[in-house]
């Protein structure tokens, strides 16, 4: 066993581990937080994708001894994040998703590259989007949807805001 | 949790790591990013005793230029390539091949030492690593050592490397401003691995011209004939493309007998070899 801390959604968490435990599993079964889901279990359909020192990562093939002391952030840690807020509507609206198994990683992604990629086009997008696997939408709603987040977050933070506040008032 | 039990070490440096893994006996393994290895682990394809986890150490992160070559250290992610870290020494070529490899979060984490030592014979860099006639620094438990990228795979995911080496850093001959390359990657899916991976390096001020073709059978291999051919186009400054042409029929008739190569790998191959070279040519 050994001692690891990571801060995850702002908050540390000790524990003693296995060294062969997933940052996945750490997160679902240590720290309670099942909005990670796991999906393929090796590193092929993304729906684990978290942040880890702001980069996305495949948890589920990422140990969490090897990423002791790193910060992660979960879908669980985006209250008050405008550009999730944002994104959040995007894929709402654009119907993004249906069952939703694959959103929580779909989300991570989306939230990547609009702030790497803030220009990128519809080919780009569905090239960043290549490694999550949805089985109920046909990816046509989250490509709009990330599509559509990136140009208003473009567009400026009052834009973001006037976006976020007239779809509060409907 | 998936992997069978192992025991975990993560070492202040680089001396410490090759130790542990000399102690560790046959079933240690180096852990860089674990890309590769993380779903290799999960599947229990492989059950190793030790994991001596390589990615925090500092000495593995070195990315430079120092005179004629840019060195790369085995740390570095391909994150950090596909965002420009080798794009000045090797003219767009090693962005280009970072941004093909698997999907940005496993980009985030997988590593170009990683990938070379993992030796599958489908992965990005030891195809191009050859081709840019890179070197790489290796040490063990009992010293240092350099070695050609083209003498690492011995067969596919096993290299020539010691039980107790690791590799240090890569040295990437700076290409010349002239030099062109041409890489072409034939997957039916974006991040995929390479049904065909072929990579051609022509730098004319050094004197070089390297073709090299991984497949799903077999090792990277260099292509003897269409590199004999497009170092001696150079000299003359001719550019009959039946000749090339004639050169890649001739490899790839070596390569096919050689490799047990179905009519579709021949013409997979071929495709991806022609599209390469004129990609470099043009």
């Amino acid at each position: 066993m050994t001692t690891i801390a990571i801060t995850v959604n702002g908050e540390t968490m000790r524990a003693e581990v296995e060294p062969r435990l997933s940052l996945a599993d750490f997160l679902r079964e240590q720290c309670r937080l099942t909005g990670t889901h796991l999906g393929c279990e090796h590193g092929v359909c993304g729906a684990c994708t978290v942040l880890v020192n702001d980069r996305t990562v495949r948890s589920c093939i990422t140990l969490a001894v090897a990423v002791d002391g790193a910060a992660v952030r979960t879908v669980e840690g985006y209250d008050g994040d405008p550009l999730m807020a944002l994104i959040r509507r995007c894929f709402n609206e654009c119907h993004a998703l249906q069952c939703g198994y694959c959103t929580p990683g779909m989300l991570a992604v989306a939230y990547d590259v609009v702030r790497r990629l803030p220009q990128a086009d519809r080919a780009r997008i569905k090239a960043e989007l290549g490694g999550n696997l949805c089985r109920c939408t046909g990816y046509l709603g989250a490509v709009n949807a990330i599509a559509r987040a990136a140009e208003i977050w473009s567009a400026g933070s009052e834009r973001v805001g006037a976006f976020l506040a007239a779809r509060d008032r409907r | 949790m998936k992997p069978a039990k192992f025991d975990y070490l993560r070492p202040r440096d680089l001396a410490e790591a090759v130790r542990a893994l000399a102690a560790g006996g046959e079933d240690a393994r180096l852990l860089a990013g674990g890309q590769s290895l993380g779903p290799m682990l999960n599947l229990r394809v492989v059950a190793p005793s030790l994991l001596v986890d390589l990615s925090r150490l500092a000495e593995l992160g070195e990315i430079s230029e120092r005179g004629d070559s840019a060195v790369l250290g085995a740390g570095v992610t391909h994150a950090q390539i596909e965002d420009g870290a080798l794009s000045n020494a090797t003219v767009g070529l090693a962005q280009r091949v970072a941004s093909g490899i698997a999907y940005r979060p496993v980009r985030n984490r997988g590593t170009v030492g990683g990938s070379l030592a993992h030796a599958d014979p489908c992965g990005d860099w030891a195809p191009v690593m050859m081709a840019l006639g890179a070197e790489l620094d290796i040490r063990g438990a009992h010293g240092t050592r350099r070695l050609a990228a083209s003498q690492l795979i011995a067969a596919p995911l096993m290299t020539t490397l010691a039980r107790d080496e690791a590799i240090v850093s890569i040295q990437v001959p700076m290409l010349g401003g002239k030099a062109r390359w041409g890489h072409v990657k034939f997957c039916r899916k974006p991040g995929d691995f390479a049904e065909s991976l072929a990579v051609v390096v022509i730098d004319a001020a050094r004197d070089a011209a390297r073709v090299v073709l991984a497949s799903r059978t077999g090792v990277p291999a260099h292509l003897f004939a269409t590199e004999q051919c497009l170092r001696s186009r150079g000299k003359a400054g001719g550019d009959a493309w039946s000749a090339i042409a004639a050169a890649i029929e001739q490899d790839v008739e070596e390569h096919a007998l050689r490799g047990h190569w179905s009519g579709y790998d021949r013409s997979l191959h071929r495709a991806t070899l022609t599209r390469a070279v004129k990609e470099a040519l043009i």
